[in-house]
């Protein structure tokens, strides 16, 4: 049996850990804790494929992957923990406020189909009309939309805890407030430093978000990611509305609102912004008039994980081999590919070649 | 059943679901209820179940009441007022109660 460590237990690691724990790895999750920077815990909670990949085909093939993965995902973490990610999927929704949006969505459109094909792409171009028989409630400033079926949403907070479930119900350990200050070889394995004491494996899985940048060159890689926060707000309760997810508004299955989100590159800051968060507001009941009507109760900020080129980072260490880097931007979306079909990978010790353009490597040219 | 520590202030009155609730100036909503024995302000927008103020100090939303027509407001963040009509909240909001139409678009 591998002795796998993986730290950083947000949707990414504990994705990975879960999918090693359940190929048999005993899997040691090290945590920073509540201090840390958690996109997880912060997020929109789409499981998202249109748009995604425009000139990264492979990107666009492994979202998809993980989308159509989601279903039997799901079920596999209800049977397992009782918890409900409360996934559905019934297609997802991008709007066009304007003709030149409308225009670029429809270029956005055809460049995926000639690469991937109408029919393997799965989303369509809807005129005002089309999108106003799919929710209700649409503002007249909507003047189009595109829709794909293999769109969809979750609860992440809900998923987050399905997944640290399931990496205790198949015998993995989760350490929390331990945070790894270093990370290198050690024997013909692998040593973490934490605030928790010193913990070795046969492998390592760096999967700590931000944290990433800083441990990598331990173990001889390198992960340009960085942050850029995003706001969202959440509105009070209201009867479901609709079930299906948009670009920037969705209803949870609880009820409230969620409103997002914003692109900002301000580093290391999580602050909510008023400017932001009303423009974030007004764009929002330009699209949902009724939603004026609705108490925000709650905002946030949180930071995303951005490599340079917004693609994900997945690579084992040349020098190191063992060591190994996950990292990506739709941490919710992926979710079921990282537990699925990254980490067999991961537990038979090599990345598969369809995940190869998403080497570090790539970055090389910009930095000499 | 909570009581009053200090009886001061001016007397004032307003309603919940219909009856006549006396209260003290300065009185939080939920302050006055609860002194009134009423512990009951809202019914769950998930379960159904009925729900009352618990933390007192604006975070948990677990006093929501209906003031005069306003949905969702905390019973503990609002003062109470002379002849203001309080109801309770009962589950969650129609999104599009403010909607021409919007009722039919549910449909
Ligand atoms: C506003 C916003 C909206 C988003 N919307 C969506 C969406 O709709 N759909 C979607 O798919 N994705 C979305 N994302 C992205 C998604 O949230 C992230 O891709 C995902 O959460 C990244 O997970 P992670 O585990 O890599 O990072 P994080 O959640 O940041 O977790 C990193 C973890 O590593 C730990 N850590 C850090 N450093 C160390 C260290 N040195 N030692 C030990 N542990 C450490 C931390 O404690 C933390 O738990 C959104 C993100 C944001 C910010
Ligand atoms: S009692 Fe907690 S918000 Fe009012």
């Amino acid at each position: 049996m591998t002795d796998t460590i993986v730290v950083g237990g947000g949707l990414v690691g504990a994705a990975v850990a879960y999918g090693l724990a359940r190929a048999g790895d005993t899997v040691t999750v090290l945590d920073e804790g509540d201090v840390a920077f958690r996109a997880s815990r912060g997020n929109f909670g789409l499981v998202w494929v249109q748009s995604k990949g425009d000139g990264r085909p492979e990107y666009t093939r492994w979202t998809r992957r993980s989308a159509d993965l989601w279903p039997e995902f799901t079920a596999e973490l209800r049977d397992l923990t009782g918890i409900e990610t409360h996934y559905s999927k019934p297609g997802g929704l991008h709007f066009a406020l304007s003709e030149e949006e409308m225009d670029a969505r429809k270029s956005l459109i055809h460049r995926m189909h000639n690469v991937h094909g109408a029919a393997e792409y799965g989303a369509e171009i809807l005129d005002g009309d089309e999108v106003r028989k799919l929710v209700p409630g649409l503002g007249p400033d909507v003047v189009g939309g595109t829709y794909c079926k293999h769109d969809g949403h979750a609860s992440p907070l809900y998923l987050l805890r399905a997944l640290h479930e399931g990496i205790l119900a198949h015998g993995g350990r989760i350490v929390g407030d331990a945070r790894a200050t270093e990370v290198a070889p050690d024997g013909a394995g692998f040593r973490a430093e934490t605030a928790a004491g010193t913990f070795r494996g046969d492998r390592l899985v760096l999967a700590a978000g931000l944290g990433n940048r800083a441990l990598g060159p331990g173990v001889g890689l390198t992960v340009p990611v960085a942050p850029q926060k995003g706001q969202i707000l959440v509105t009070e309760r209201a009867a479901m509305a609709f079930e299906m997810p948009t670009h920037v508004v969705r209803q949870t299955s609880e009820g409230t609102f969620m409103i997002g989100d914003s692109h900002e590159d301000v580093g290391f800051n999580l602050t909510s912004t008023t400017p932001t968060m009303a423009a974030i507001a007004a764009r929002a009941v330009k699209m949902f008039p009724f939603l004026k009507d609705l108490r925000i109760v709650r905002s946030w900020g949180a930071l995303r994980v951005m490599a340079p080129d917004g693609y994900p980072i997945y690579e084992e260490s040349r020098d190191h081999p063992g060591a190994f880097t996950v990292n990506c931007h739709s941490g919710v979306t992926l979710a079921a590919a990282h537990a699925l079909a990254l980490a067999p990978m991961l537990a038979a010790g090599r990345l598969g070649a369809e995940l190869d353009v998403f080497n570090a490597g790539r970055f090389d040219a910009d930095a000499h | 059943m909570p009581t009053r520590i200090d009886a001061a202030g001016e007397p004032i009155a307003f309603t919940f679901d219909g009856v006549r609730v006396e209260a003290r100036a300065g009185d939080s909503l939920a302050a006055a209820l609860l002194a009134a024995g009423i512990d009951t302000t809202r019914r769950s927008a998930v379960s159904g179940m009925a729900r009352g103020p618990y933390c007192m100090m604006g975070t948990c939303f677990e006093c929501l009441v209906v003031v005069d027509g306003v949905p969702n407001r905390q019973a503990c963040m609002v003062e109470a007022a002379d002849g203001l009509v309080v109801t309770t909240q009962d589950g969650a909001v129609d999104a599009f109660a403010h909607e021409d139409g919007g009722r039919e678009m549910l449909a």
